[in-house]
Parts: structure tokens; C-alpha cells; sequence
């Protein structure tokens, strides 16, 4: 009995995030067409993009190989995974023995790696620049995000979500500016690898600037459709994982009962919205920066995850 | 020893050290100015709080100096020498921001490994902040080896001294006749220093150091 529950909680969070990652990328649009005083699409305008999207035929270049295909597939699926890992409303849940930082930051990994291959794949000059850049933007966030992970784990002392997210609401936390660096870093890493704007801009098919968008330009259809929502779910998964680190306030505990998921669940979709509307607020506030400041930009991100890492050996004490 | 007293302590001493690595990759000159006032800023609190929590009324006149002088004073009359030069608006080219970023982390992580080593007997607090003043002192160091234009030399210089006085603090029982002649020795340094900027201007038409190289016959 114990098992069944379980196993509806885990799979209530799987269809939690895939449900509300269109909205939030929907949220958004509409808190960045409000502030410049448009109406904005309505928010159910991901879905209905999707819909769309799934209805459409696949249109393949001729020299496409199994690879371009199966490409959406393993990114969708990878990425799913690794945003269902992050405890959203509740920790403690069925998987959460293997939702553990390295794993999710690999899980993300090896999704950026097929879409790149992919981009690759038909061989014209927009993928080979898209993949390029998104590999280069990779290499110097993945270090940032693991000095993040290194700082995050040497205080809780697991890098486990759950034990985490439970050390952060134990009262002996303190006033830590590693906490601090950290945080800051990791929105710094999440922006970088969500594409969104002093990075890349993803409402835009602007030939020399864009990233994502020029990988992901020759998929058509379902495919498309697979892409976007992983895109979408991976901002989910940035938004829930800062959440659920920096604020893990509403967390079901294990084994919680229903009106404890019903909280939880409450506090992480507020959450959510608030993190959308600043994310919006900060994105219009702030101009794109060209591809080549991205490095000193992700840079400043590993330093902060290193200095973090370093006053944490000062506040122990020793070396 | 992991307690309020320490932990703000800890907040603002590394507060300090990030201002520092700001300062280093910042690189207009108006926006470095307003950094280094905030530098300043939170030197005066971090004293401030050394004060409260050594009990050390002194203290507090270390920490109204460092904001008067360093955080008001010092910082509004640079941006009107800027102004008064017209390099305002001017960016400078430093050598590689990413490279600057990386020794400096490597300078921290040099004192850290020195001083805990050097003074394990010591006093948590104290040996932190000991830690961490020496940081910033390296990092004035490196800006002031990076940069190229005299001012943002002059505010490496500057901050520098503020790791002083955070080194100063820690290190329980620095006599205020210290403290004053240190602020005025600063502030007298400061006046030197804008004179000769005038005078490099006049002779040379930039506070370029460059072009004093190239006067000296050095070798580029």
C-alpha cells in the first residue's frame, strides 16, 4: 500500500512538471509583453503551440540520419527525468535516492550533447554555429555549476537534493556568504544554460546572435514539439532547483499526508510565479551581450562558485 | 565558535573580498569609482561590527573614518577629477578579464592556505579576518598591476589600504593615534596623487602609465 502511494507522489510530480512548464514559459512571455505595455499572448499560448506542433508533419532535410531523429526523443526523455528529480513540492519521494546534483547536471549534459550532435547532423552553417556556441557556453558553465554543487555539498555534507533542501530548513545554517555566492552563481549558470537573455535571446531568429534557436532550426513537427517542451522543462528545473535549495520553505516532508502535498504543491507553484516575474523583470531590464562576453560573463560565475568554496574552508576553520 | 557574532563577521569580511574581485572586473572608471565607494562602505561596517563585538569604542571612530573619508569624500573627488580630466566615459582595456579573475583567485586562496596555517592558535574571528584582509590587500595589489590608467591605479592603491585597516581591526589593540595618522597619511597621499595626475595630463596629454614608459625609453 505504502509502495502504491509512493508511486502516485512520484508519478504526480513527473506529470507536475511537464504540465507547468509551458506555463511558466507562458508567464513569462506575458510578464515581458505587459512590462513594454502589450497585451501579450494568453498563457495557455505554449499549449496551444504545442498542440499545433503535434498535429504538424515532420519535414526532414535528405541527408538527415537516424541521429536527427532520434535526437528529440533523448532530450525530451533526459531531460524529463532530470527535471522530475528535483523535489518540487515534497522530498523524500520514491526516486529521490537517485536525485542527487552530479546526476542531474549529467542527466542535462548529455542532453546539450545530442542536441549539438544534432544541430550538426543536416550539416548546414546555422546548426554548426548554434552547436558550436552552445558547446563553448557549456564548457565554462558546467565547471561554475560543479563549484556550485562542491560548496552546496560540503555544507549539507550530501549531494543529495533531499538531505539538502533539509539542512537548509535546520535551524543551523546561519548567515553564510557562500549561500549567497552560491545563489547568485547559479542564476548565473541557469540564464547561460536556459538561453535566456544577456546570453541568448530565445524569442529571436536573428541570424548572428541567436544560439538554441540556431540549432534547433531545421526541426519541424514533433520533433519541434519535443524540443521546445525540454526547453521549457529545463527552465522549470533551473526555477525548482534554485527554489528548492535557496527556499525550501513548503516542502512536504516523507510520507506527509495529502493536505501537506496540497501545501506543497501550493507554495511551489508560488514560488514558480515568483520566480518567473523577476526572472521577466530582469530580462527586460538588461540588454543582450555579444557571444564573446559570454566567457568573462560564466567566468565571474566559477569564480564566485570558487571563492564560495574557498570561505567555506576559512568559516571551518582550517585547511 | 560558529556562532551570530562570528557568522556576521564572516558575512561582511567575505562581503569585502567580493567587493575586491568587482573592483578588479570592473572596467569603466566612473563605475569603478562608485565600487570602490562601496568597498568603503562595507569596510565601515565590518569595523563597525569588530567594534560591537570586541566591545572597543575606538573602533567606531575607525569605522566613521573609513566611511567619511573613503566611502564620501575620496570617491567624489574622484569622479570630479575624472570629469575635470574627461575620462569619464572612457574603458579601459585590461589584459584579459578571465585571466585577472583567476590569479586573484588564486592570490585568495594563497593567503587563505598562509594564514590558517600561520595562525592556528589564534581566535577564530580574528584569524579571518586576518585571512581575508590580506586577500584584499593582494587583490589591490593586482589591480594595481593590471591597470593601465593612473586613477583606477590610484583606487587599487586605496584599496589596498582598506585591507589594512580590516587587518588592523582583527588584530585586537591598534592604538587610535595609529588609526588617525593612517587616514591622514591616506588622505595626504590622495592629494599628492591627484596633483601629479594634473601633471602627468599637462606634460603628456593621458594618464596613460604607458606613456610614461615610452618617455622613460622603456622598451615598447
Amino acid at each position: 500500500m505504502a509502495l502504491i502511494r509512493d508511486l502516485l507522489v512520484q508519478s504526480a510530480e513527473m506529470i507536475l512538471v511537464l504540465a507547468l512548464s509551458p506555463f511558466v514559459t507562458g508567464l513569462i512571455r506575458k510578464v515581458k509583453a505587459r512590462l513594454v505595455r502589450r497585451v501579450g499572448p494568453p498563457l495557455i499560448q505554449p499549449y496551444r503551440e504545442l498542440v499545433r506542433l503535434l498535429r504538424k508533419e515532420v519535414v526532414l532535410a535528405d541527408n538527415a540520419s537516424w541521429l536527427f531523429r532520434a535526437a528529440p526523443y533523448l532530450v525530451f526523455a533526459t531531460t524529463w527525468v532530470a527535471a522530475a528529480l528535483v523535489p518540487t513540492f515534497a522530498v523524500g519521494l520514491l526516486f529521490s535516492w537517485s536525485a542527487d546534483l552530479i546526476a542531474i547536471v549529467a542527466l542535462l549534459g548529455s542532453a546539450r550533447f545530442f542536441l549539438a550532435l544534432a544541430g550538426m547532423d543536416v550539416g548546414t552553417s546555422f546548426g554548426g554555429i548554434g552547436a558550436s556556441r552552445e558547446v563553448m557556453i557549456a564548457s565554462l558553465a558546467e565547471p561554475a555549476m560543479i563549484m556550485i554543487i562542491f560548496s552546496l555539498a560540503l555544507l549539507a555534507g550530501s549531494t543529495q537534493l533531499s538531505t539538502i533542501a533539509a539542512y537548509m530548513l535546520s535551524p543551523h545554517v546561519g548567515l553564510r556568504v557562500t549561500l549567497a555566492m552560491a545563489l547568485v552563481a547559479l542564476i548565473m549558470v541557469g540564464i547561460a544554460e536556459n538561453a535566456r537573455i544577456p546570453v541568448d535571446n530565445p524569442a529571436t531568429h536573428l541570424e548572428l546572435t541567436m544560439v538554441h534557436e540556431a540549432m534547433v532550426l531545421e526541426y519541424s513537427g514533433r520533433h519541434l514539439a519535443l524540443i521546445e517542451l525540454s526547453a521549457a522543462l529545463k527552465l522549470l528545473l533551473y526555477l525548482s532547483l534554485i527554489a528548492c535549495v535557496f527556499v525550501p520553505w513548503g516542502l512536504a516532508p516523507p510520507g506527509a499526508t495529502w493536505s501537506a502535498y496540497t501545501l506543497g504543491a501550493a507554495s511551489y507553484v508560488a514560488k514558480l510565479t515568483a520566480g518567473a516575474a523577476a526572472l521577466a523583470v530582469f530580462e527586460t531590464a538588461i540588454a543582450k551581450m555579444r557571444v564573446f562576453r559570454v566567457p568573462s560573463f560564466l567566468g565571474a560565475a566559477l569564480m564566485l562558485g570558487l571563492l564560495g568554496t574557498l570561505f567555506l574552508f576559512v568559516s571551518r576553520g582550517g585547511l | 565558535m560558529i556562532g551570530f557574532d562570528f557568522d556576521v563577521a564572516h558575512l561582511l569580511a567575505g562581503g569585502l573580498v567580493l567587493v575586491s574581485f568587482l573592483l578588479l572586473y570592473q572596467d569603466r572608471l566612473s563605475a569603478l569609482l562608485n565600487i570602490f565607494a562601496l568597498q568603503a562602505f562595507v569596510l565601515s561596517l565590518a569595523v563597525a561590527w569588530q567594534a560591537y563585538v570586541q566591545d572597543a569604542p575606538h573602533l567606531y571612530v575607525t569605522a566613521a573614518i573609513a566611511l567619511l573619508f573613503k566611502a564620501i569624500a575620496i570617491p567624489v573627488a574622484l569622479h570630479r577629477m575624472i570629469v575635470r580630466l574627461g575620462i569619464h566615459r572612457e574603458i579601459e582595456t585590461v589584459a584579459g578579464i578571465g585571466l585577472t579573475m583567476l590569479a586573484g583567485v588564486g592570490l585568495v586562496a594563497l593567503s587563505l592556505v598562509v594564514l590558517l596555517h600561520a595562525t592556528a592558535a589564534e581566535n577564530a574571528l580574528a584569524r579571518e579576518d586576518i585571512a581575508f584582509a590580506l586577500s584584499v590587500l593582494l587583490l589591490g595589489l593586482l589591480i594595481m598591476v593590471t591597470r593601465r590608467n593612473a586613477v583606477s591605479q590610484v583606487v587599487g592603491f586605496m584599496s589596498m589600504e582598506n585591507g589594512l585597516v580590516l587587518a588592523a581591526t582583527g588584530a585586537k589593540g591598534m592604538p587610535l593615534v595609529v588609526e588617525f595618522s593612517v587616514a591622514f597619511s591616506i588622505l595626504i597621499a590622495f592629494i599628492v596623487i591627484g596633483i601629479f595626475l594634473f601633471r602627468i595630463r599637462e606634460r603628456f596629454d593621458t594618464v596613460d602609465i604607458e606613456a610614461l614608459d615610452r618617455a622613460r625609453g622603456g622598451n615598447r
